[in-house]
């Protein structure tokens, strides 16, 4: 089967987030840039599959300028087998969805394998929009993926539950724990990714539909009220009283 | 032209969630000069359809179709896709679940709209219409323009008051879609819903008690589940509790697992990594019990006990019961 995995470049989960002066834009000075964390999910249950079924490809994709390259690199060197870039700044995440679907309108993927949501944005946008743009389904979020042939059988979780749902390929899954232990590269991955195939593609002419005007940060908080252990009973009382929540 | 509101039910009733889509849904239609009418999925019943008036809703469409008890993202999409051509609505508003997400992102597709999830605040509509939404996993937000003729908003939870007109009532009109087989091509073979600790369910709760690793192991949860009965709170986790299976999966709460917004989130024996604040920064108040005074956690607490959760626990837990 030929998997499609698609790959968002983002801050490190611990980045305390800044902006430029003129909040217009996210500060990069300083920043590692990781693999979106849902994404290595997506990933790792990808090649667990191909290796499973011991024939098949998956290839990784990113919209993305050049910076993105190294975590690109490092999806190769955890076992994707070939790399796709398209070369623009993801500017929204229609234009997302239009690029990745122009990509897997031509490469005849079987599956295409996202992560929840990327950390930055937080969209959680992208799948359901490249299942519409390809007319297939799409099963997002995905605890549990398993393949019987043609045939797909996945947890989705709901609120307060899961739902069993079967698709045949071609479809879509955004994928989040706990559906496999992502992998990290180790030494033969990271020499073998030097070689393998990354193809830098340019990206259709289609407009994003939405754009950031300013970005704030959250107000900081008071400062913390404690309250001495022996009196713990008090706090319930300024709970009630106080903040009014109980 | 009207606002479309989708509100999603379960057992009879309109979810919470709902309550405050609804609210914001009618809200817009104020500010734009219009009404709402809101597209019910679920399992509803006529009455409380009909109490969607008090968050100012003027119509309601119901598809009493039995297949559409369940989420099917095909058969969702082509309903409100539908109620949307009927109504002529320009702008969608559903809640940011995986639900309303899911089905979304479908519809800015299908309508040709643009999308924004996750959002905060009602728009603003001087001169273009631009809405506020959480980003960088709730450590900023973002005022983000919308294009186009057409737009969907979804609804992040409590972040909008919700409405309570007592007395108005909405008009419940019966409506067909004209589903067909093929628009249940992806329904679940099976829902299985999880036992939640009093029956709260997490993303929907308004108030939170949750465990860290210093809770020292699964046997000691019955202190976090005796404040949260006491309370009414759903229970929740930190990863690291999860991943050594003391408790399930889907009480994670942090970064890589659910995003919770409630009124009150008890944190017991929690750190408060920065992974972990992600999914809880947005909560009204934020109650740290811990023994390290130095926990990184006091940091983002409105109220906080230093001390020992196995002595604190107990503690809290009467003072609740005599308060009620
Ligand atoms: C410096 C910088 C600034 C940015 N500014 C903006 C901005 O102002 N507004 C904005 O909307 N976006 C911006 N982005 C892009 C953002 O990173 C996303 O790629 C895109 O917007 C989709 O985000 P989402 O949260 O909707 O994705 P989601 O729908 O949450 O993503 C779901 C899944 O889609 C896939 N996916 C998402 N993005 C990509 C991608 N780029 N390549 C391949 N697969 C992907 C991943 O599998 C991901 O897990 C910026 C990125 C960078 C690096
Ligand atoms: C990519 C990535 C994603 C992550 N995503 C998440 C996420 O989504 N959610 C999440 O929670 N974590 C996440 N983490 C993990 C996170 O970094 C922390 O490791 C984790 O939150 C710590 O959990 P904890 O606070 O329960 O445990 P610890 O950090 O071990 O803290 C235990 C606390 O309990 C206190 N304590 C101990 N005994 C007592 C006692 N008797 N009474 C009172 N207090 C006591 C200690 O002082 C300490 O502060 C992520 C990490 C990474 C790298």
């Amino acid at each position: 089967m030929k998997f499609l995995v698609c790959i968002s470049n983002v801050p490190d989960t611990t980045t305390k987030i800044t902006f430029t002066p003129d909040n217009k834009a996210f500060n990069k000075a300083g920043v590692q840039f990781v693999i979106n964390p849902w994404d290595e999910y997506a990933l790792t249950r990808a090649i667990e599959l191909k290796e499973a079924q011991g024939s098949g490809t998956v290839t990784v994709l990113n919209v993305g300028e050049a910076d993105t390259e190294p975590n690109i690199r490092k999806a190769l060197a955890i076992g994707a087998d070939d790399a796709i870039r398209i070369n623009a700044h993801p500017k929204d995440a229609f234009f997302v969805a239009k690029q990745i679907a122009s990509v897997a309108k031509e490469g005849g993927y079987d599956v295409i394998l996202m992560g929840k949501e990327s950390i930055d944005y937080n969209g959680f946008q992208v799948h359901g929009m490249v299942g519409e743009l390809l007319g297939i389904p799409t099963v997002a979020p995905a605890m549990k993926l398993d393949m019987s042939g043609n045939t797909a059988t996945l947890e989705r979780e709901i609120e307060g539950g899961k739902e069993i749902v079967e698709v045949n390929a071609p479809f879509v899954a955004s994928c989040q724990q706990p559906m496999c232990e992502p992998r990290i590269p180790n030494m033969r991955g990271i020499m073998t990714a030097r070689t393998k195939p990354l193809k830098v593609v340019e990206p259709t002419a289609d407009a994003p539909r939405t754009e950031v005007d300013t970005f704030a940060l959250p107000p900081a908080k008071q400062g913390v009220k404690l309250i001495a252990a022996e009196n713990a009973g008090e706090l319930i009382k300024l709970l009630r009283n106080e903040a009014k929540v109980i | 032209m009207s606002v479309l509101v989708v509100v999603e039910c379960d057992g009879g009733e309109v979810k919470k969630s709902s309550l405050e889509v609804a609210s914001y849904g009618s809200q817009v239609a104020q500010m734009l000069g219009t009404t709402a009418t809101a597209i019910a999925v679920g399992e509803a019943t006529e009455a409380n359809l009909a109490k969607l008036g008090e968050q100012g809703i003027a119509k309601v469409l119901y598809d009493a179709e039995p297949r559409l008890k369940d989420f099917v993202n095909g058969a969702y999409t082509k309903l409100i896709a539908t109620a949307a051509q009927k109504e002529d609505s320009k702008l969608i508003v559903l809640a940011n679940s995986n639900i309303g997400a899911a089905v979304g992102s479908r519809l800015s597709i299908r309508l040709e709209a643009s999308l924004a999830t996750n959002v905060v605040a009602l728009p603003k509509t001087d001169g273009g219409f631009s809405v506020k939404r959480g980003v960088f996993s709730g450590k900023a937000f973002a005022d983000v323009e919308l294009a186009g003729e057409r737009k969907i908003i979804a609804v992040k939870k409590n972040s909008i008051e919700a409405l309570h007109e007592e007395g108005k009532t909405a008009q419940v009109e019966s409506f067909s879609a004209q589903l067909t087989d093929a628009d249940f091509a992806d329904a679940p073979k099976e829902v299985v819903m999880q036992d939640q600790a009093g029956g709260v369910l997490l993303p929907e709760a308004d108030l939170v008690v949750s465990g860290g690793r210093g809770m020292k192991g699964p046997e000691n949860w019955n202190l976090i589940e005796d404040l949260a009965k006491a309370l009414g709170a759903a229970t929740a986790c930190s990863k690291p509790v999860s991943d050594v299976d003391w408790r399930p999966h889907h009480e994670h709460v942090g970064q890589t697992g659910i995003t919770v917004s409630p009124n009150l989130y008890i944190a017991c024996g929690i750190s408060g990594a920065i992974q972990h604040l992600a999914g809880v920064n947005s909560s009204k108040v934020i109650v740290v019990i811990n023994k390290d005074p130095e926990a990184p956690f006091f940091k983002a607490a409105d109220y906080g006990i230093v001390g020992d959760v196995f002595d604190v626990l107990p503690k809290l837990t009467q003072a609740v019961k005599e308060l009620n």
